[in-house]
C-alpha cells in the first residue's frame, strides 16, 4: 500500500477521546474499536443501538437534465433497474466491469430534492471510491456529470432501538420505509436520512455536513441506548447478516450471480441487459453459475478465516472462505465463500481445511442471524 | 520460583520441573476477545520457540510459541468452554498448559517481570 499520510474524517477527535482504538483502514484512521471491545459492542448493536462514523465512504451525485437521462445512463454502469426506482427509493447494486466482474457495491437513491429531480445520490466503498468516480467521468454521457460529495459525513445508526432513539429528535423518522430516505431536521441539523445499513438491523444511514457532524455524534450519544461501534463490529455484524465485503466476498473476478446477488438484478434489466458485464451476467442466469457464494457453518468452534480452502468430503478442494471469524449472535464460528455451484445447496457437507487438519462444516443459507429490516 | 515472561507475550510460572505457561494481560489487552484457544494435545513435546497454541480472538488467528522446551502434562480444559477466561485473568486461570521441563536452563533466557514491563513499554 502507498505511504501517502491517512485521512480522518469530521468525528476524529470524538474517537480519539472515546478512547478508540485507531487502525489505517482504506486510507482512512478509523476507530477499530472502543474501550468496550468488539463483543461488547457487537452484541449492543443487535440489542441496543450502535453509532458507527462511516464518513470514509465515497458519497456523490450523479446529475443529469431528468430522472430518466440520468436513469439512463447509471444503467450502462450497474444492472439494477434505475429508471425504476421511485422518488427517495434507494437500490444496492454493483459496478461491474465489461467481464461481469464486480469493479465496486454502492447504495443508489432517487433525490426527490426540488429542482433536484435529475439527481442519483451514491453511497460506495471507501477503498473503491476513486476508481469508481473516475469509471463514473470516463463512461457518463456529457448531459451528465458526477459530482463527488464534498465535506460530507455519514453516520450510522443501527439496532433494535435506533428509531425510538431518532424519534426523540424528530419523531417523523418513524415514517422513513425501508430502502427509502428523507430529509429531515434533527435538532437543527439538516440530514439526508435513508432507513438502510449493513448489520442486518432496523436502522438509518445519515447523510450530514462536516460542519454538524460531531454535534450530531454527540447528541446521539447522549441517549442511554446508543453506543459507539467500531469497524471490528461492523464486519461482525454484516458476516452474521450475510452482506457482501468488497475486497473479500465480491472483487473483479466475481460476477453478481456467483455472488448470489441476482436479487439486485430487476426483472428487466435481466431480459434487457445492456449494462457492462451483460453477457457473462445473463448466460450465468441462463447456465447457473460454475461457482457461488455460500454461508459456511464450521461444526466446532475455530473459526475458519479467509483463504480457507474448502474441500469435498474426499478432500478434493471445491472452494475457499472469502470471510470468516466469530459470529456473537451466532454463538460460534460463521464464514462464507465460494464453491462449485453442485455443492451450494444448503446442508451440504464441507469441510475446512484450519491449520492442515479437515473440519467439518456444513453449506448454510445466509443469513446467519435473521434480517430485522423494517419492512 | 518468581514468574518469568518472554519476548512473544507468555508467563512461565515453575514448580520443581512442571512450568505452568500462559499469555500475558499485556498479549490479551492486544488481541481482545478471545473466542476460540487450540490447545496441543497431552504428551506431545514442544520445542522451545515452537508452535504450542494458538488462540483466536474476534479480529484475527494468532500463534503462541513454546517459551521453553518439554512435554505437555496438561491442558486448561477450561478455556474449551470459556475462552473468554483468557480476556479475564490471563496471568491466572486463563492458563493454557503445564508443560514438563527437560532443559531447565532455558529458564534463564526469560524476563523477571520489571524487565518484561519495561520490554512491554519500549515495543
Amino acid at each position: 500500500m502507498s505511504e501517502a499520510p491517512l485521512q480522518r474524517t469530521a468525528l476524529y477527535a470524538q474517537h480519539a477521546a472515546l478512547g478508540a482504538k485507531l487502525v489505517p483502514f482504506a486510507g482512512y484512521e478509523m476507530p477499530v474499536q472502543y474501550p468496550t471491545g468488539i463483543l461488547a459492542e457487537h452484541n449492543w448493536t443487535r440489542t441496543h443501538a450502535g453509532l458507527f462514523d462511516v464518513s470514509h465512504m465515497g458519497q456523490a451525485f450523479i446529475i443529469g437534465p431528468d430522472q430518466a437521462t440520468t436513469a439512463a445512463a447509471m444503467e450502462i454502469l450497474v444492472p439494477a433497474d434505475i429508471a425504476a426506482l421511485k422518488p427517495k427509493q434507494i437500490r444496492y447494486s454493483q459496478f461491474l466491469n465489461e467481464e461481469g466482474g464486480i469493479l465496486d457495491d454502492l447504495m443508489i437513491t432517487r433525490a426527490a430534492y426540488p429542482g433536484y429531480e435529475g439527481w442519483l445520490y451514491i453511497v460506495c466503498n471507501a477503498g473503491r471510491k476513486r476508481q469508481d468516480f473516475a469509471h463514473l467521468e470516463k463512461h457518463l454521457p456529457p448531459a451528465v456529470t458526477l459530482k463527488r460529495g464534498e465535506g460530507m459525513s455519514l453516520i450510522a445508526l443501527q439496532g433494535p432501538k435506533a428509531e425510538a432513539v431518532l424519534a426523540r429528535i424528530n419523531p417523523a423518522v418513524r415514517e422513513i420505509a425501508f430502502m427509502s430516505y428523507e430529509s429531515l431536521d434533527l435538532a437543527g441539523i439538516t440530514a439526508h436520512i435513508s432507513r438502510s445499513g449493513y448489520t442486518g438491523e432496523d436502522g438509518y444511514e445519515i447523510s450530514i455536513w462536516d460542519k454538524d457532524a460531531a454535534r450530531l455524534w454527540q447528541l446521539l450519544l447522549t441517549e442511554p441506548e446508543v453506543k459507539p461501534i467500531g469497524l471490528g463490529a461492523r464486519d461482525s455484524l454484516r458476516l452474521e447478516a450475510g452482506l457482501c465485503l468488497y475486497g473479500h466476498d465480491i472483487d473483479e473476478t466475481t460476477s453478481p450471480v456467483e455472488a448470489d446477488l441476482l436479487w439486485s438484478i430487476q426483472k428487466r434489466r435481466r431480459i434487457e441487459g445492456g449494462f457492462m458485464g451483460t453477457a457473462r451476467v445473463l448466460k450465468e442466469i441462463a447456465d447457473g453459475p460454475v461457482r457461488k457464494r455460500v454461508g459456511i457453518k464450521p461444526e466446532g468452534r475455530a473459526p475458519a478465516r479467509e483463504g480457507t480452502v474448502i474441500t469435498d468430503m474426499t478432500g478434493r478442494q471445491i472452494g475457499v472462505i472469502t470471510s470468516g471469524g466469530f459470529g456473537p449472535t451466532a454463538n460460534g464460528p460463521v464464514a462464507m465463500g465460494y464453491v462449485e455451484a453442485a455443492f451450494s445447496k444448503a446442508d451440504t457437507a464441507v469441510q475446512l481445511v484450519v491449520r492442515g487438519n479437515s473440519m467439518p462444516a456444513q453449506v448454510i443459507s445466509l443469513p446467519f442471524v435473521p434480517h430485522n429490516y423494517k419492512r | 520460583m518468581p514468574v518469568k515472561f518472554s519476548q512473544d507475550h507468555e508467563w512461565v510460572s515453575v514448580e520443581g520441573d512442571i512450568a505452568t505457561i500462559g499469555i500475558t494481560n499485556h498479549a490479551q489487552e492486544q488481541l481482545g476477545d478471545v473466542v476460540f484457544v487450540e490447545l496441543l494435545a497431552i504428551g506431545k513435546k514442544v520445542t522451545k520457540g515452537g508452535e504450542a497454541a494458538v488462540v483466536e480472538s474476534v479480529k484475527a488467528a494468532s500463534e503462541v510459541y513454546a517459551p521453553v522446551t518439554g512435554e505437555v502434562v496438561d491442558v486448561n480444559k477450561e478455556l474449551e468452554g470459556d475462552p473468554a477466561l483468557v480476556n479475564r485473568g490471563a496471568e491466572g486461570g486463563g492458563w493454557f498448559m503445564k508443560i514438563k521441563l527437560s532443559n531447565p536452563a532455558e529458564l534463564n533466557d526469560l524476563m523477571d517481570k520489571p524487565a518484561y514491563d519495561k520490554f512491554v513499554a519500549s515495543h
